[in-house]
């Protein structure tokens, strides 16, 4: 079944990664990091000031 | 030959009533609406908002099964008529259903005018947001969210719609789309802390998509219980001899321009393709609510799946799949059905994009809604030492979607733009050249005062004789500006539009 072999093909030979991992040596890997630092050193202005509440209140009727 | 694919969204937004003891969903949603077009009224009317013009329901019919038959014991949806629902120059409807406010956009020729009219309708709600509050007492403030849940088992959707060829089969439909819809998570899910299916925070910490939880049928009428990955509502809002509307219900609301441009991008091509019966193989997952449940938990994107014909394949493999098949249909059938110019934008962004999500997903953080998302909360969560099941967390998840500029996470964590800024302020205002929403929203820029209700195929006039005047648009191609532009540009009156146009 040659179609089925190449719809399997590609899982098995790659090497696990997941996606907060950033290989070494990549310049965009690097540059993205680097912006996330930034923003967490300033995030705390922005967010909701009890998350508590916040995430306790957000109640939404279902819809579609 | 597949036809044009002329598609829209309809998003229901979440809201949340702050400083009031009582807080009703759909009063604020009333009171938002109606703020915004009240303001529109007053910065100067027709040329910017047409306030005075409802919805008419008159052909609405959403408990008809594409099926052809009653589902036995199924609830149709309801149609709401009594609460805020008004028609925009720009060709959208805004309305309150189901104790959210909804937008569905006008419809549009391609993927890319979906995301700039999309862009527009969360500009409308951020001025909306603001107009209400001005109206509000002190201490009071609406704020809406562009999500699809509330993380407590309660979700709310946003919907796209194609037109489809009438001749092709429903069944075949059912079968070739369906693989689409539950790998296409990988690159359009928006991301979600937890699950709402009773997994613990360890179980399932994250994961890809906010509507996947929700999804307990493969295919079905209903829309609002036991959701179905298919959904058969046959209401093609064109002529139903020659058209379908496919009404998919199953995808995530993004605030990535480049994910929603995937989302209807790649369905657009996928649709065309099945209609030309270029899927050559047999795609099915064996079990299609099992598999939809386990792309959206399976982070490292490795996971195989059984499929229906034996064997097994990863969301990944079937993505990469209908992409080798798009390039060779396209490079066949060309790009006409989905845009010319549009058509390679697709193909180079699912090819970008799945390249990505193989190789190293975290490239795709500028791209891919639920990576952005996980990178930001994975980082906060280190940086403070915080468990999986930390409130914190979920704040983190619900604030990405903020609509207001000053609060959104999702605009601090360095997403893509493609849309056009200066398309996206006149797609407030404006409709599209291209479809037939062009006729709706010129019209009721000019003759708004003489419109007595719009909906999706007609527009009903009132030029002071009896009875009043239907005009019907059942070609959603038809009433382009290069049909009908020239025609209400130099008609004084409706009236005399109405005798040009011969009805």
């Amino acid at each position: 079944m040659p179609e089925r072999e190449q719809i399997r093909r590609t899982p098995a030979e790659r090497p696990e990664t997941t996606v907060d991992e950033n290989p070494q040596g990549s310049e965009t890997g690097e540059k993205l990091k680097a912006e996330l630092d930034d923003l967490l050193d300033e995030i705390d202005e922005v967010l909701e000031t009890n998350a508590e509440d916040f995430v306790r209140s957000f109640v939404q009727k279902g819809g579609q | 030959m597949a036809i044009k694919k002329i598609c829209g969204i309809e998003t229901e937004y979440g809201i949340v009533h702050r400083g009031t003891d009582d807080p009703n969903p759909i009063t604020a949603s009333s009171i938002l609406i109606n703020a915004y077009l009240s303001d529109l009224g007053r910065s100067g009317g027709s040329a910017h908002g047409a306030p005075g013009v409802g919805w008419d329901f008159e052909f609405e019919s959403p408990e008809i099964d594409a099926r052809g038959v009653m589902e036995p014991g199924a609830m149709p949806p309801e149609v709401e008529t009594h609460m805020v629902n008004a028609v925009l120059t720009n060709g959208a409807r805004y309305y309150v259903d189901h104790a959210h406010p909804e937008l569905s956009t006008p419809e549009c020729a391609d993927a890319l005018s979906v995301v700039t009219f999309d862009r527009s309708a969360d500009l409308i709600l951020e001025r909306s947001m603001r107009a209400a509050d001005a109206l509000l007492p002190e201490g009071q403030t609406i704020v809406v969210y562009k999500n699809n849940s509330d993380g407590k088992g309660n979700s709310y959707g946003c919907h796209e719609n194609y037109l489809l060829d009438r001749e092709l089969p429903f069944g075949r439909i059912v079968a070739e789309i369906t693989p689409h819809f539950i790998s296409r998570q990988i690159f359009c899910g928006a991301g979600k802390v937890g699950s709402e299916l009773g997994a613990s925070a360890t179980e399932v910490p994250f994961q890809i998509s906010q509507r996947a939880d929700f999804f307990e049928e493969e295919v079905g009428l209903e829309t609002t219980l036991k959701r179905p990955i298919i959904n058969t509502r046959d209401e093609p809002h064109a002529d139903p001899q020659k058209y379908r509307r496919l009404h998919v219900i199953i995808g995530d609301a993004n605030m990535s321009e480049v994910a929603t441009f995937l989302k209807v991008g790649t369905t657009s091509i996928v649709l065309a393709m099945i209609e030309d019966g270029w899927i050559a193989r047999d795609l099915r997952f064996d079990s299609p609510l099992a598999a939809l449940r386990s792309v959206s938990t399976d982070l490292s994107l490795r996971k195989p799946l059984p499929m229906a014909t034996g064997g097994t394949a990863t969301a990944l493999n079937v993505q990469q799949y209908l992409l080798e098949r798009a390039v060779e249909w396209s490079d066949s059938r060309g790009f006409e059905s989905v845009g010319e110019e549009v058509g390679p934008m697709i193909i180079d962004r699912w090819t970008r994009v799945l390249s990505s999500l193989e190789t190293e997903p975290s490239e795709a953080s500028t791209t891919v809604d639920w990576i952005a998302k996980y990178r930001l909360i994975e980082a906060y969560r280190e940086r403070h030492g915080l468990d999986w099941g930390d409130t914190r967390l979920h704040a983190l998840d619900l604030q990405y979607h903020d609509l207001r500029p000053e609060r959104s996470l999702a605009r601090r964590v360095g997403l893509e733009s493609i849309c056009d800024s200066k398309a996206i302020e006149q797609g407030t205002s404006w409709p599209p050249l291209d479809t037939r929403a062009f006729f709706r929203g010129a019209c009721l820029a000019k003759f708004g005062d003489d419109i007595v209700s719009a909906n999706w195929d007609s527009l009903v006039f009132d030029i002071g004789t009896e009875p009043l005047r239907r005009v019907a648009m059942m070609e959603p191609s038809r009433g382009t500006a290069a049909h009908v532009a020239s025609v209400i540009e130099s008609s004084q009156t409706a009236a005399e539009l109405l005798e040009r146009l011969g009805t």
